[in-house]
């Protein structure tokens, strides 16, 4: 080869790009420059706040360093570290050994325990600190129980650690589930035929199997008790913690400085996590090769006997959860007259304007289930599918990730300095319902991102080389071939946009105005007030419209898998 | 024949990763080209590179006189068959095969003419309706091709297409690719790592290794008169010996002389290269030369022809593979640990 062909500074061959591989870069870049100006520069406006004083003079780490001279901020960091470790610590136990018993034993009624464990995702995460108070609170019903174990009432540490619990462990859930149903059976046959003891097996192949996810489960229980503000504000009382503590710097002090510092501080762990769990499933890949045996769990009548006794103690806690919650939303005057009555639904919706709210809310979900997946998956379609503009494809890679070690506080802390800035001409976006769905969009945009990767890389990678080579654009075949064949994926993420944009607090309490303000604010506002009946049936009403929608979703999703995707099961294969 | 397709002074780089390096070829009208060499040696490399999925880093492409060095696939004229198929499987095998037609504002009538012509061309008239997922590996190949033909593109590529089928299929469905071939007349590019199905279907051969073309020629060429020890190792079954030239024709292997065609500087070591088939068990007579006696060593059982491991200490330690067929070891008696007389063919022994 000659030395002039090979001459590291020749500049590469660059192909012309196609009318539609422009429209290709066009959307492309779109969509970079919206998780840009929704993502990137909200988060950079805490940083620049952080290292400024009220009067906008750059002052370094003052801020900081007044952070750390301040004693009761300090006890803060101090309660939310230990009470999120030992949520962690609680959590992850309880629900290995429910996904255990879901995915390694033959008890029966494995879907109705599934199905039960996973309601928590349905409600606001603060559902169960109301019902908490309703059982243990100073009127509750069980009151002496607690007091049995000698704590004195459930407010503050207690509260908060029993109620996130509840909250977390249909999360860590979730991932053990996952962790545990990709197994190799033929490395359990392989120990069965060289005589290897129960024990030894789960030591040596169960568990080294669901390291990684035991390891993201708790990566992921920490920091949503971390950065979690609902469920310290309702059943907090005079303990405080982080989420709080911005909180009230930002909307009572109205002190931007302190506050965009403890944003920061809420930003580390969960980044910290981000990265660790990335190296980690960096490493983490073909576990399960395409020749693996899915493991078939063998029916063992003392095994199974045991585990269903344990999913039935979970599962009645779990119930007894959103069921007190239900049934104090009908209580007349708690706790001295239960009698059933509909007057907190009907004073709640039309006296406290939860019944607007609650419209907010279904607009909030509907508007980001509809924008959310379309942003989502054209995002990941140009990502995944198209060619050119190499540059911008690592960009997009990491500010879609990037919204998973974003807290949606910290999120919506950034959306006020930002936003709220009179300087910045997207100013007038400030507190109208645009902004709250763009913020959750954004708030809960990786998994999506990571759902519609998953389902387009699953495609064959050459569709879009057959299509040039047809000379037929892109976007024909994006429509004829690849949305049909992803709908099932679309009415996922969709699902998954609508329930956590009904549920959220986090991100939005910063962003609502008395004409945005969605239903799960009202809750805390309710609370705040006194209001615990209508706190309770409001609450009750956000789950009850999650569920109505999960179902609606699911029966979609079944009739399109009827219309549409009959190629899928043809037989004669 | 007219030249139709000319790569000039290709190089990849991935990185710092020199995937082709300087590659020249011209491909004439009508010709059946294959590249062959094993994994990572660049052939599905420079196969997108004409296809434009991949950019080069240097040099150029003509395509029938046009320079599509720079042009984008839409832009250039192709059909390309995967090793995955990459049929749309939401989509009825008419509606594949007329992928690229409707794009092209063919009327409608005209389009589903030409469909079932093509479905009768590659075998699978009357299968319109059915999805991708009903049909069997080799059908579904034989539709990709169809929907690949169905814009009669200049030139047609096919990436390891026969790859993924088993091994009935692939030698069934690589006939009717040539045949098909033969018939339409259309400029073809094949990738494959396997040098059965390239000696059996191309023209001509392009062997390939590390980034650089080792050989260009007829399957004959390749196989019988490689260019380098790499293209005789690659293409089918080679034994190696050490030997040194002597003048009159003649090279020591071993202990034994034996004649050859080449009339080299004498003194030279070589390496001397006899494909399996060019030591003779049969006829051999008492006064022909070039024979030395082999002691059999393993046998290997392959139905009508086995393949012999046989090792003499005449011509140096290592062993030597032949070809010899059931009936003659049964004629002969021979077994594990018997003695046979082998002639070498002067003409087929290759210095390098």
């Amino acid at each position: 080869m000659s030395a002039v062909l090979t001459a590291p500074f020749k500049r590469p061959l660059q192909q012309r790009a196609h009318w539609t591989d422009r429209i290709a870069h066009g959307g492309l870049l779109l969509t970079v420059l919206a998780l840009a100006v929704f993502l990137a520069l909200p988060l950079a406006a805490i940083l620049a706040k952080a290292l400024e004083n009220a009067s906008g003079d750059f002052v370094g780490l003052a801020n900081f360093a007044s952070y750390l001279d301040s004693p009761a901020l300090k006890q803060s960091l101090w309660n939310s570290v230990w009470v999120s470790s030992l949520v962690t610590v609680i959590t992850l136990p309880l629900a290995f050994v429910f996904a255990y018993a879901l995915t390694r034993s033959c008890m029966p009624a494995r879907g109705l325990f599934r199905t039960i464990a996973l309601v928590p995702l349905l409600a606001p995460s603060l559902l169960s600190a109301l019902s908490l108070i309703y059982w243990f609170g100073n009127q509750g019903l069980a009151r002496g129980l607690i007091q049995a174990f000698g704590f004195e009432n459930i407010y503050g540490a207690p509260g908060i650690v029993v109620a996130e619990c509840f909250a977390v462990f249909p999360h860590v859930l979730m991932i053990l589930v996952t962790a545990l149903s990709l197994a190799d059976a033929r490395l359990y046959e392989a120990a069965d035929a060289l005589g290897t003891a129960g024990r030894r097996k789960f030591f040596t192949i169960t568990l080294p199997g669901a390291k990684y996810g035991l390891i993201s489960a708790a990566l992921v229980a920490f920091t949503l008790v971390m950065t979690d503000f609902g469920i310290p504000k309702v059943i907090g009382g005079n303990f405080n913690v982080l989420a709080t503590d911005v909180f009230k710097l930002v909307i009572g002090q109205q002190d931007f400085q302190r506050g965009a510092v403890v944003g920061l501080l809420l930003l580390t762990p969960a980044v910290l996590t981000f990265v660790i769990d990335w190296l980690v499933l960096r490493r983490h890949t073909a576990m399960l090769s395409a020749r693996a045996v899915p493991y078939k769990p063998k029916p063992a009548a003392g095994f199974d006997a045991l585990m269903a006794g344990y999913c039935s103690v979970i599962s009645a806690l779990m119930l007894a959860m959103l069921g007190m919650a239900v049934f104090a939303s009908f209580a007349s005057l708690w706790p001295y007259n239960l009698s059933p009555t509909w007057k907190h639904y009907t004073m709640g919706l039309v006296d406290a304007e939860v019944g607007s709210a609650f419209v907010n809310s279904l607009k909030l979900a509907s508007g980001t289930a509809f924008f959310g997946t379309l942003l989502v998956f054209t995002g990941a379609y140009l990502l995944e599918k198209t060619r050119g503009l190499d540059w911008a494809r690592p960009v997009l890679r990491l500010l879609a990730m990037l919204p998973m070690a974003v807290p949606g506080i910290v999120l919506g802390l950034g959306y006020i300095f930002f936003f709220n800035a009179p300087s910045n001409p997207l100013n007038g976006l400030y507190q109208t319902l645009t902004l709250l769905v763009l913020c959750t969009i954004v708030h809960f945009y990786t998994t999506g991102h990571l759902t519609a990767v998953t389902a387009l890389k699953a495609l064959d990678g050459e569709f879009e080389a057959v299509s040039a080579s047809l000379k037929v654009p892109f976007f024909k075949t994006f429509w004829r071939v690849t949305l049909p064949i992803c709908t099932p994926t679309l009415l996922d993420i969709a699902r998954y946009f609508f329930i956590n944009a009904m549920t959220t607090i986090s991100a939005v309490v910063f962003l609502y105005s008395p004409d945005t303000k969605v239903a799960a604010i009202a809750i805390l506002n309710l609370d705040e007030a006194g209001e615990a009946g209508p706190a309770a049936a409001c609450a009750v009403l956000i789950t009850a419209g999650s569920t109505v929608v999960t179902l609606l979703f699911m029966a979609v999703g079944w009739w399109v898998d009827r219309r549409t995707q009959a190629w899928r099961n043809t037989a004669g294969r | 024949m007219s030249e139709y397709l000319r790569l000039e002074g290709i190089q990849k780089n991935f990185g710092s990763f020199q995937a082709l390096r300087d590659i020249h070829l011209s491909i004439a009208k009508g010709e059946f080209v294959c590249f062959l060499g094993p994994s990572g040696c660049g052939k599905t490399t420079l196969l997108r590179i004409i296809a434009g999925l991949e950019t080069q880093t240097a040099g150029g492409v003509l395509q029938a006189g046009r320079d599509i060095s720079l042009l984008p696939p839409a832009e250039r004229d192709y059909g390309i068959v995967f090793q995955s198929y990459a049929l749309f499987p939401n989509l009825s095998v008419t509606d594949n095969v007329a992928y690229g037609l409707v794009n092209r504002k063919v009327p409608r009538r005209a389009i589903t003419e030409r469909v079932e012509e093509l479905l009768k061309l590659v075998g699978l008239p009357g299968s319109g309706n059915k999805f991708p997922a009903q049909l069997s590996g080799g059908q579904q190949q034989r539709i990709a091709l169809a929907r690949a033909l169905a814009t009669k593109p200049g030139l047609l590529l096919l990436d390891e297409p026969l790859s993924a089928l088993d091994a009935l299929e692939r030698v069934r469905l690589r006939s009717e690719i040539r045949s098909l071939q033969n018939q339409l007349g259309v400029t073809t590019v094949m990738v494959t790592h396997d040098q059965e199905e390239a000696l059996s279907v191309a023209d001509r051969i392009v062997v390939m290794n590390q980034g650089v073309i080792e050989q260009v020629g007829t399957p004959r060429q390749v196989y019988r008169d490689p260019a380098t020890p790499f293209v005789a190792d690659f293409v089918g079954k080679i034994n190696v010996l050490p030997g040194r030239l002597q003048p009159g024709r003649s090279v020591h292997i071993g202990r034994l002389r034996f004649e050859c065609e080449l009339d080299a500087v004498a003194g030279r070591d070589v390496k001397v290269y006899l494909r399996p088939e060019d030591l003779l068990a049969r006829p051999i007579a008492a006064d022909d030369s070039n024979v030395f006696h082999a002691d059999i060593e393993k046998i290997e059982f392959l139905g009508s022809y086995c393949h012999v491991s046989v090792r003499s200490a005449d011509i140096g330690a290592q062993a030597l593979t032949v070809y010899l067929s059931l009936n003659y070891l049964a004629e002969q008696g021979l077994e594990v640990g018997s003695r046979l007389p082998l002639r070498v063919m002067p003409e087929r022994m290759r210095f390098f």
